[in-house]
């Protein structure tokens, strides 16, 4: 089936089953391979992308749930200013350690800094509490986040 | 408040990591990528008649024992692992063969049909069968027959999963007529041995080269050696790349994870309270075969009487077959175990005496110039005095412990101290590993040096480097420092045992030093810098005596709980650290370490709970092997006792395994606190906690 949606921004066609996980038609499909595959059923968030700036594991997404919607993988957020400082923010806390985690913690918190440019610690762990880390014991992704917050603020 | 981190440095894989960009080994893009799946054993023990396979469509295999070229066997220590299953099933789950094609569905398919017959034998999951044993005393154990009391307890720990975010996986192909391998991986040597006595390909011919990778912790030490002979063999077979990688379910059920253990302790007591000494039996399950057991069991024997010194002791360890599947390497490597035991022990027996914990704990506090429970001597300055102190005071610990003591409470505060041996035991850095560094520069002067030590995630890349570019006080761009490639280092062992800062980054500071002495600029030079233990350490392996290590990390742990007497819950509302780590080269990442390490030992000793029935795991994915969450997890505090090590680099010992290894005896006895009521395993889940206030009533 003719699958069509967007993806980083531009038009793209499919010819999948429309069964398909999204997270397969993303890394298999159309290469874009800084989308992980942690755990294949929404326990870790590695897989997260933004679907009309929402972040859905994309493991559990079928390819048909996002037809004509807008998709954005770490591709397509790393062009963004808002990726700049989230990123700058993650080198200078320690946000990242193997990496694994990294592009879906750095969606979770594009999302949320999106949505609520100054979290308090506990809405930073909400929205952090799908994404696993098991290198940092999050401290180091806490501060990365509380940090790209007021760097944020500073830019606004 | 942000912390400053003023030592550090921008982490050289970071921003490739953030981006996406690093390149993981389910990321390689390839032509004519084939994909093997396991063809896995349906019991736990019985022996191996008959294998049906279906029809195999074109271009469609299958791998197994039969077409091993050279040794069937996967070498990790022993060699009694094999590659495939020849005729004997001694775990459930053990790889009969692979079926290799195309498509990844299509060769599930074909797995799922591959019908073996067998004749099944009984399986042992218990502790019973002894398959390594090792002893060792100290001082006078005869003094024990004068005792006025004995006092004894017994402590058992579970599985721990790793639990890494990339799963296991491997990729094999020939470039031109060389075997090469990219995988999520430790140690590429290991890998590199483990497919030259498989293949019977010469040295040369195997080539081992290391992609980004996602989280290890241990678990990818000895395993990818096994995936490396299956995968060469159909290599060797199909003539086509190959790429094999685990989803979450396959890589918890039958990889290997942290030992199960049992430790007895008795304590010999003179009619003073005083204690003349004790007797520690360490027991752990090694599953089918005995791969690293024996040095894990060494390790656990060797820490079991922690951060303190008793004059006697009788110290006894089994390691046991059982048919489930075999239990490696994972931070720490025994000593979370008997250290477990001893920190709840030591406690219990204060509560049993009538005297305060702390006071008892203090009284045995190892101090420098003290023998080792394996008669070699703690050399250096011992800063754990101060260590302790300071977390009391951040954590303001002896109000909190007056306060939650009450009846009632339902909180309660947890204290442990511990050491770490820092490098392989004993004489294995000189013996085994014999670690050699090449360094060299062109006539540019850019300086390219080469380790095997894998960095996936703890930062060694960036530090090992820095190392370098300070000694030879050089701009950074002109140090090259790539990660392993088997074809063009010398090995420096394996990235384990919390070595690579103190072993390899000591042996690149003296070759940077020693290419610095001689450096004539425009000339191509190079030199290869063997490792020299200090010539203090003495050890002998089959008495177990002498100094283990070359160095020992140290460390407090205190973590502060609430429990729900409704639903047996525990929360962690409070978890301050100090360490001595010698000195910290980039405390950024060191505090990494400190948090991640920290973080998955409170997951070992309140949430991670891992069960075998019948050699079956019960757990299958993260939703129902539950590891720790951000939102499990408080303020995380950490500080450090600068106490510079004279013989690692820039006085740098050991830190990954240390964060590790206090952390679930700290918060069980936060737990035992909050509950009122002694605990004895980890982890302390709800469950566990019912049971032991239920048999209260």
């Amino acid at each position: 089936m003719k699958i069509n949606f967007v993806i980083n921004k531009h038009n793209v066609t499919v010819d999948v089953d429309p069964s398909m996980r999204l997270l397969d038609v993303i890394r298999n499909e159309l290469h874009l391979t800084g989308t992980k595959e942690g755990c294949g059923e929404g326990s870790c968030g590695a897989c997260t992308v933004l679907v009309d700036n929402i972040p859905y594991d994309s493991c559990l997404t079928p390819i048909a749930n996002v037809i004509g919607k807008e998709v954005m993988t770490i591709e397509g957020i790393r062009e963004s200013k808002e990726y700049n400082v989230i990123a700058d923010a993650f080198a200078k806390m320690g946000g990242s350690q193997c990496g694994f985690c990294t592009p879906g913690m750095i969606i979770a918190t594009y999302a949320l800094l999106q949505s609520n440019p100054h979290p308090t610690d506990e809405e930073i762990k909400v929205a952090l509490s799908g994404n696993l880390c098991r290198c940092t014991g999050y401290q180091g992704i806490i501060n990365s986040v509380r940090l790209a917050s007021q760097k944020g603020e500073k830019n606004d | 408040m942000l912390p400053e981190y003023k030592t550090s440095v921008t982490k050289v894989d970071n921003a490739d990591k953030m981006a996406g960009k690093a390149i993981f080994t389910g990321d390689i893009q390839m032509d004519d990528l084939l994909t093997a799946v396991s063809v896995r054993s349906t019991i736990a023990k019985g022996k191996v008649l008959d294998i049906k396979l279906p029809e195999l469509p074109k271009g469609y295999y299958f791998i197994s024992a039969k077409d091993i070229v050279g040794e069937n066997i996967c070498n990790i220590i022993f060699d009694d692992w094999p590659i495939f299953v020849d005729k004997q099933v001694n775990y459930l789950g053990e790889t009969i063969g692979l079926i290799v094609g195309e498509d990844k569905g299509k060769c599930l398919d074909l797995a799922a049909q591959v019908n073996i017959t067998y004749e099944e034998e009984t399986p042992v999951f218990e502790m019973v069968n002894s398959y390594i044993y090792k002893e060792f005393t100290k001082g006078n154990p005869e003094l024990f027959k004068g005792a006025a009391e004995i006092y004894s307890e017994s402590f058992a720990t579970g599985y721990q999963e790793q639990a890494y975010l990339e799963t296991q996986g491997m990729i094999v192909y020939f470039d031109n007529d060389v075997i090469t391998v990219k995988a999520s991986m430790q140690c590429p040597f290991y890998i590199h041995k483990a497919i030259m006595r498989v293949t019977n390909y010469p040295e040369n011919k195997v080539r081992v080269i290391q992609p980004a990778v996602g989280g290890a912790f241990g678990g990818k030490e000895h395993y990818p050696s096994l995936m490396g002979g299956q995968l060469a063999t159909a290599l060797l077979k199909i003539r086509k790349p190959i790429r094999m990688i685990f989803d979450r379910p396959e890589d918890i059920a039958f990889t290997t994870k942290r030992h199960p253990s049992r430790t007895e302790i008795s304590a010999y007591l003179d009619k003073h309270k005083n204690i003349i000494g004790l007797n520690i039996h360490v027991h752990i399950d090694g599953g089918a075969y005995k791969g690293c057991s024996g040095v894990v069991l060494s390790r656990a024997l060797i820490a079991c009487t922690n951060a303190y010194t008793f004059d006697n002791l009788i110290v006894n360890g089994d390691a046991y077959c059982t048919n489930k599947v075999p239990s490696a390497a994972f931070r720490g490597f025994g000593s979370p175990q008997s250290i477990f035991a001893i920190e709840l022990f030591i406690h219990h027996l204060a509560n049993h005496l009538g005297i305060d914990p702390l006071e008892l704990r203090n009284k045995y506090m190892v101090k420098q110039g003290d023998i080792t429970s394996t008669n070699g001597i703690f050399r250096d300055p011992i800063v754990l005095k101060e260590l302790r102190d300071k977390a009391m005071k951040m954590s303001d610990y002896e109000n909190k412990v007056k306060l939650y003591s009450r009846p009632g409470s339902n909180r309660g505060i947890g204290m442990s101290w511990f050491l770490h041996g820092c490098g392989f035991t004993g004489g294995g850095e000189s013996d085994i590993i014999k670690a050699k560094l090449r360094i060299k520069k062109d006539k540019d002067g850019v300086v390219t040096f080469y380790t095997s030590q894998v960095d996936f995630g703890q930062g060694n890349r960036t530090t090992l480097k820095r190392i370098v570019v300070d000694t030879l006080g050089i701009p950074e761009d002109k140090v090259i420092y790539d990660a392993p490639d088997t074809s063009l280092t010398l090995s420096t062992g394996p990235t384990a045992a919390s070595r690579t800062i103190i072993i390899v980054g000591g042996l690149a500071a003296k070759a940077a030093q020693h290419l610095k002495d001689i450096w004539v600029d425009g000339e191509e030079q190079e030199i290869i810098e063997p490792y020299v233990a200090p010539n203090f350490i003495h050890w002998d392996e089959a008495t177990m005596q002498g100094d283990a290590y070359p160095g020992y990390a140290w460390g407090v742990n205190i973590v502060e709980v609430s429990f729900d007497p409704l639903t047996y819950q525990i929360k962690v509302d409070g978890c301050w650290s100090t360490y001595d780590v010698g000195h910290c080269i980039d405390e950024r990442i060191v505090v990494g370490q400190a948090d991640g390490g920290i973080v998955q030992a409170l997951g070992y000793g309140y949430l991670e709970n891992e069960v075998a029935i019948d050699g079956k795991f019960r757990q299958r994915n993260l939703s129902d092997y539950i590891i720790p969450t951000i939102e499990d997890v408080p303020e995380l505090e950490t500080g450090f006792v600068d106490n510079p090590f004279p013989y690692g680099a820039f006085g740098a010992k050991g830190a990954g395994e240390l964060t590790f290894v206090g952390g679930a005896p700290a918060i069980a006895l936060a737990i035992e606190m909050a509950i009122k009521h002694k605990v004895n395993k980890v982890p302390a889940n709800p469950e566990y906690i019912m049971e032991l206030l239920s048999h209260e009533d």
